[in-house]
């Protein structure tokens, strides 16, 4: 199969099991959401599938190959990319600097020592499209600690796309941004490539609905339920999951 | 453009212009100079492993000790020729790092420094008790250098040993300048500001940490072998935990990550040593200490950043409450 596919996932922290049994496709094209409350194992989740975690049980495939046991990075080189909860970039470099590292990687020349990192006219014209995209040209050349946080999740988008995934998770991508400024994630994430597999986290209900088609609920660990956005909006269970709270 | 390459080339022809000042200023100082010029090798070896890549180690004489060991056993069994020692302490240098990094770049921080120190402190162990080969406590003697190049026979009063450092320092600073430059420079200081980052974009961050460890290491080789060609001399003291402590402090003052920073500090480091401890030898210390509390507390960045430190300061004078 191609794509994510996987089997009776779980994982234990000591004896508190935070996922369980987990059954999970995402294929080429796919948008899907993963919502649920906080604690529930989303992040873990994403730990998981892209190597941060090893799991206890079950198995992790991806175009067929078992990648349970594969480090991080070596997910990464297949295509498995995914965004921090928490904004974690390169904070004393520029914005520039900061997507330059990961197509650098990506392009296999980080043991490159006698050549400029800056000077290959191609990395550096995509560098600029990826800036374009998220409206950061404005702010290529200032160090990323100085951004705003809004600022900061784009270049964390911005820098995990620069890798070309080929499945994309976004670990709450829109956590901590002004409400005023969550329109450019989701237009960042409706003008992602058409083919790619992508899983978003999130909290927020007007994003999920805005890019999903389809949403999986995952509540202490175990998947609830699975549909799409009408029938997860219909559902008596997360209705009352989400009650009162409204959405958030 | 000419401003351009002015700023960019002008710390180089400074340093050139300081270290042929000092050639003339203080000809009966040459053998304090030419220790600082070694110095500055082995405290830019520091740079690259603890203010790029983040690797923080007390034990940076271990490499330093090994080159100087290899280069004088090769000099007196082998080859006089200094050139290729410098190449020999390389290779010393970087193999033990290479060596020791395999399992080194595993841990982190407290752990990682209590390794290192380690490391430097066995392989002092093993020089003492290799007293038929290395000359244990009394050190390494009989080192007779031929002429650099076969051209420059090394003086009496240190005139070859002195631009023989600089030039060493010269090409190590250059080479040094290249790599942090480079996408392998590029990703040390992003294996330092966020290893989790560098992971999650496919970098090998194990291997790229020995790497620039190893090369660390080859540097710090080289300044060993330097120390020596020229002194003649080889003691237990390269090991010595004291060595590695005040590259590190040099290279605070002078400021991490910054190739110049560490030359400044070496240079105010070993000035203000030298002259405070003629003053004064039992309190130098504390004018040191109480520098490197200055730097560390209004200047963290290092006295590289003192230029433009008072600059801002200037401006925020004017511009006040801004
Ligand atoms: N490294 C860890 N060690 C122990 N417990 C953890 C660890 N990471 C997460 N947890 C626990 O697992 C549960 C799920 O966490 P997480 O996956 O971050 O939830 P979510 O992202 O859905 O909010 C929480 O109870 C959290 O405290
Ligand atoms: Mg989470």
């Amino acid at each position: 199969m191609q794509g994510l596919e996987v089997r009776g996932l779980s994982k234990r922290f000591g004896g508190l099991v935070v996922s369980e049994n987990i059954d999970f496709d995402l294929k080429p094209g796919d948008r899907k959401a993963l919502i649920g409350p906080n604690g529930a194992g989303k992040s873990t989740f994403a730990n998981l599938v892209t190597g941060i975690l090893a799991p206890s049980g079950g198995t992790i495939r991806f175009d067929g190959q078992d990648i349970g046991g594969m480090g991080e990075a070596h997910r990464v080189k297949l295509g498995i990319a995914k965004t921090f909860q928490i904004t974690t970039l390169f904070p004393e470099m520029t914005v520039r600097e900061n997507l330059r590292l990961p197509i650098l990687e990506r392009e296999g020349r980080g043991f490159r020592m006698f050549r400029r990192a800056s000077g290959d006219a191609a990395v550096e014209d995509e560098i600029g499209t990826l800036m374009a995209q998220f409206d950061l040209g404005p702010l290529a050349d200032r160090p990323v600690r100085d951004l705003a946080y809004g600022q900061q999740r784009l270049v964390e988008m911005a820098l995990t796309l620069a890798l070309k995934p080929r499945v994309l998770i976004l670990d709450e991508p829109a956590a901590g941004v002004p409400s005023s400024e969550t329109h450019l994630i989701t237009d960042a994430i409706a003008r992602l490539p058409e083919d790619l597999a992508v899983l978003v986290i999130e909290h927020d209900m007007d994003l999920v609905f805005k890019v999903a088609r389809s949403i999986v609920v995952l509540v202490q660990g175990r998947i609830l339920t699975e549909g799409t956005p009408s029938e997860i909006a219909g559902n008596a269970q997360v209705r009352e999951l989400y009650l009162g709270g409204g959405h958030d | 453009m000419l401003r351009r390459y002015g700023s960019q080339y002008a710390p180089a022809v400074l340093m050139i212009a300081v270290a042929v000042a000092a050639f003339f200023a203080f000809p009966f100082n040459l053998a304090f100079l030419t220790r600082i010029l070694i110095m500055i090798v082995l405290v830019l070896s520091l740079d690259l492993v603890l203010g790029y890549a983040g690797i923080a180690t007390l034990g940076q004489a271990a490499m330093y000790g090994a080159g100087a060991y290899a280069a004088g056993l090769f000099a007196i069994h082998v080859w006089a020729d200094p050139v290729a020692g410098l190449l020999i302490g390389a290779l010393a240098g970087a193999a033990l790092a290479a060596l020791a990094g395999l399992a080194l770049m595993r841990t982190h921080g407290l752990t990682l420094i209590m390794l290192t120190i380690a490391v430097a402190q066995i392989c002092s162990e093993i020089a003492n008790r290799a007293r038929d080969i290395t000359g244990g406590a009394d050190g390494l003697r009989g080192i007779r250098m031929q002429p650099v190049l076969g051209i420059w026979e090394f003086d009496f009063i240190g005139r070859t040993g002195y631009w023989y450092a600089f030039a060493v320092a010269a090409v190590v600073m250059v080479l040094l300048a290249v790599l942090v430059r480079s996408p392998f420079g590029l990703s040390l200081r992003g294996i330092h500001q966020s290893p989790e980052r560098m992971l999650a974009i496919g970098a090998p961050v194990y291997w790229r940490r020995h790497a620039a460890y190893t090369l660390g290491g080859g540097i710090a080789g080289i300044a060993g072998a330097l120390t020596a060609q020229i002194t003649q001399l080889v003691s237990l003291e390269t090991f010595s935990f004291a060595l590695s402590a005040e590259a590190m402090i040099m290279l605070i003052l002078g400021g991490t990550g910054r190739l110049y920073g560490a030359v400044i500090g070496t240079v105010i480091f070993m000035w203000v040593h030298h002259t405070a401890a003629a003053n004064d030898p039992f309190n130098w210390l504390f004018v040191i200490g109480a520098m490197v509390l200055a730097v560390v507390f209004f200047l963290p960045t290092g006295l590289i950043s003192l230029p433009p430190a008072l600059k801002r300061l200037a401006k925020g004078g004017r511009h006040a409450g801004s």
